[in-house]
């Protein structure tokens, strides 16, 4: 044996480092394991190939309608009150047009559209800018058109709030799962059917594919429809026949920032009057 | 070599001691942020990157204008930067070292820092900013190390060193070039969606980078008997004079742009840094204050009779780095996120513990730096006056 201690350190280190991280990899590919993880789907579960929804304004009418929506959201989902805008984490939220749609207002326009809250979400876009530039595949889109966050997999580097063009992506910039100054824990009533998420990751609205997942419609759709019907409507895009797409083909929907190519999913029909309405297509 | 680092005056080991102190109340001030969340910082939901960040960017341009000293040493036989060229690349070692210990202090899970690895995202500009950066990091420790290394045995550098020199001319510029795509490929935000921002990069950084070797050089020159070289020196000058003439110049293209068209989401971000934006102007005085300092730096080069007064140059780059310093550490990437995507304005400032956290690393860099330095003086010390052809 013609081998110091140093050198068989060295050697014995080199082949653990060659063997145990290439058998890690190469079984990684094998077992294709590389997707991320993320909640099983049902046999009675809805599919698509492009989950979009379509929100009509003039079915809200007060500010309750907005908060029937987010409280929903918020209290489903454990998204966690930090009571500051610095950490605060939404998932749906209300905004008014000229900062829902920067750069259509004009100053002759009509107070009231101009002062109207539009609801606001992920808009599960079909080019999504967030999925490209996620340096661990942690944030992905479905088969059905979700973008999803795999919050095991996150790194927390935020690159993705950097690209989401329409502010869709909060941050856990403190623990949800810990109190606030008085005491009170961060979220408020823990939903036990769904997971809390931990301190450094990001979260955004994932168009309740947990419901999805068992035949349910996303949540803030259902408590629409119990104040005003049709509200949200939720369907597949890519279904000629959904009840998005006929929506769409008759009345005149805007979507947010959709010069920039993202094609996002989320439309809104302005409406509450004829003039919203093109004509020819009804 | 590196006993060479274990032998030096009171002085020597009294910066150390003092870096060591410094990295000391970082490494509390990131237990606690490690501990809190990166809720102990200035970032919020509208504002995700700061300070961190900032410096990130900044000290890749740093790391890359070794290239300035490459390109003409090892391509055009440019002589007079043989002795100088070492403090480039040794500069570049603790500039990649300091980039990840940014990107790992800001990171919200840095537990899973080797995710990026285990599942590689070819489409991710920060897979690839990884990559380049690992890549050069590794280039530059074996290049300076196998360099110096000859050059303490009085013998020329092996052959086989040569490929991975040349190769460490574009790879430098990769590095600065992936730096900008992470910022210049997002859509929605205007203010850094621009096609020059990886030209703008490489000019900032081939001004600021020389330009704090410069500075470098003159210390070296006061504190050891090694001397890098009037000559070397003056040429390091006019590299920075050109670089920041065409810094300021790309800038202003930038200004033509979004003032000239008209397009008001172009202008916010501009707004934002040099005027203030519906009220808001927590940035404005620094944004200024870098503006002037660069009018300063560019006088003061611009005049060779100025240029060649060593102490003259001296104020010139400090000036000049701590312009490039807010411009790009700071005021480029704050002004990326302000205005919001909603047309908002949420301003950002450090925190203390951020701050902290921030001088640690750069302590950690000067102490990796000084380390170095010590090595490479320590040889040419020992082989003053013998010239090795690289």
């Amino acid at each position: 044996m013609s081998m110091n201690r140093r050198e068989f350190i060295k050697l014995a280190g080199i082949s653990t480092l060659v063997g145990v991280g290439g058998v890690s990899v190469f079984n990684k590919l094998q077992n294709n394991a590389l997707e991320a993880s993320e909640f099983t789907a049902g046999p009675e579960a809805l599919n698509a190939k492009q989950w979009a929804m379509v929100i009509d304004m003039s079915k809200f009418k007060t500010p309750e309608d907005y908060k029937r929506c987010m409280d929903a959201c918020h209290s489903t989902h454990n998204v966690p009150d930090f009571n500051n805008p610095k950490d605060e984490i939404k998932w749906i939220w209300p905004e008014t047009f000229e900062h829902a749609f920067p750069g259509q207002e004009h100053k002759y326009m009509n107070e009231e559209t101009k002062e109207k809250s539009f609801l606001l979400l992920c808009n599960h876009c079909a080019n999504p800018a967030c999925v490209r530039v996620c340096p661990t595949k942690a944030t992905f889109k479905r088969k059905d058109g979700v973008v999803m966050q795999d919050m095991h997999r996150c790194i927390g580097c935020r690159f993705c709030m950097a690209a989401c063009p329409f502010g869709a992506r909060s941050f856990n910039y403190r623990s949800p799962r810990g109190k606030d100054a008085n005491g009170q824990p961060l979220i408020k009533e823990e939903n036990t059917a769904y997971p809390t998420r931990m301190i450094g990751v990001v979260e955004k609205c994932t168009f309740c594919t947990e419901r999805l997942a068992v035949g349910k419609l996303p949540k803030c759709v259902e408590v629409a429809d119990e104040f005003s019907k049709g509200a949200l409507v939720f369907g597949d895009l890519a279904d000629a026949n959904s009840e998005v797409r006929k929506i769409i083909n008759t009345k005149y929907t805007i979507r947010r920032k959709p010069e920039l190519g993202t094609e996002p999913s989320v439309f809104y029909v302005i409406g509450g009057n004829d003039y919203a309405i093109v004509p020819e297509l009804l | 070599m590196l006993d060479k680092a274990l032998k030096g005056s009171r002085g020597y080991w009294g910066w150390l001691f003092f870096l060591t102190g410094v990295m000391g109340a970082g490494f509390l001030a990131y237990l606690y942020q490690f501990q809190n969340g990166l809720g102990v910082t200035g970032l919020s939901r509208d504002v995700s990157w700061g300070l961190y960040i900032g410096q990130f960017t900044f000290l890749v341009g740093v790391a890359a204008s070794a290239v300035m000293l490459v390109i003409p040493y090892y391509l055009h036989d440019y002589k007079k930067f043989g002795k100088i060229v070492i403090l480039g690349e040794f500069l570049a070692i603790s500039a990649v070292t300091m980039c990840i210990l940014f990107i790992f202090v800001d990171m919200g899970q840095p537990m899973r820092i080797m995710n990026v690895v285990l599942h590689p995202t070819l489409n991710s500009v920060m897979f690839w900013d990884s990559v380049v950066l690992s890549g050069y990091l590794f280039l530059n420790l074996v290049i300076g190390w196998v360099t110096l290394e000859s050059d303490s045995k009085g013998i020329k550098p092996p052959q086989w060193i040569k490929p991975f020199i040349y190769l460490s001319v574009p790879w430098a510029v990769s590095i600065h070039t992936v730096t900008a795509f992470l910022y210049a490929g997002i859509p929605g935000r205007h203010f850094w969606l621009s096609a020059i921002m990886a030209a703008r990069f490489l000019a900032s950084a081939f001004a600021g980078g020389p330009a704090l070797l410069i500075i470098l050089a003159l210390l070296v020159r006061k504190l050891t008997k090694f001397d890098p070289g009037k000559e070397a020196i003056q040429t390091l000058g006019k590299i920075v004079t050109y670089a920041m003439f065409a810094n300021v110049f790309f800038l202003g293209l930038e200004f033509f742009t979004a003032f000239y068209s008209g397009i008001p989401a172009h202008q916010h971000a501009f707004q934002y840094l040099y005027a203030g934006l519906d009220g808001h102007n927590k940035l404005v005085p620094l944004m200024w204050t870098s503006s002037i300092l660069a009018v300063v730096a560019l006088f003061l080069l611009i005049f060779p009779s100025f240029r060649k007064k060593e102490g003259v140059l001296a104020f010139a780059c400090v000036s000049l780095f701590i312009s490039l310093w807010i411009d790009k550490g700071f005021g480029l990437i704050i002004g990326g996120f302000v205005p919001n995507m909603f047309e908002r304005v949420t301003e950002y400032w450090p925190t203390i513990p951020e701050t902290i956290i921030t001088l640690a690393v750069w302590a950690a860099g000067f102490f990796i730096l000084t380390v170095l330095y010590k090595i490479a003086v320590t040889v040419r010390e020992e082989t003053a006056g013998i010239e090795i052809e690289h």
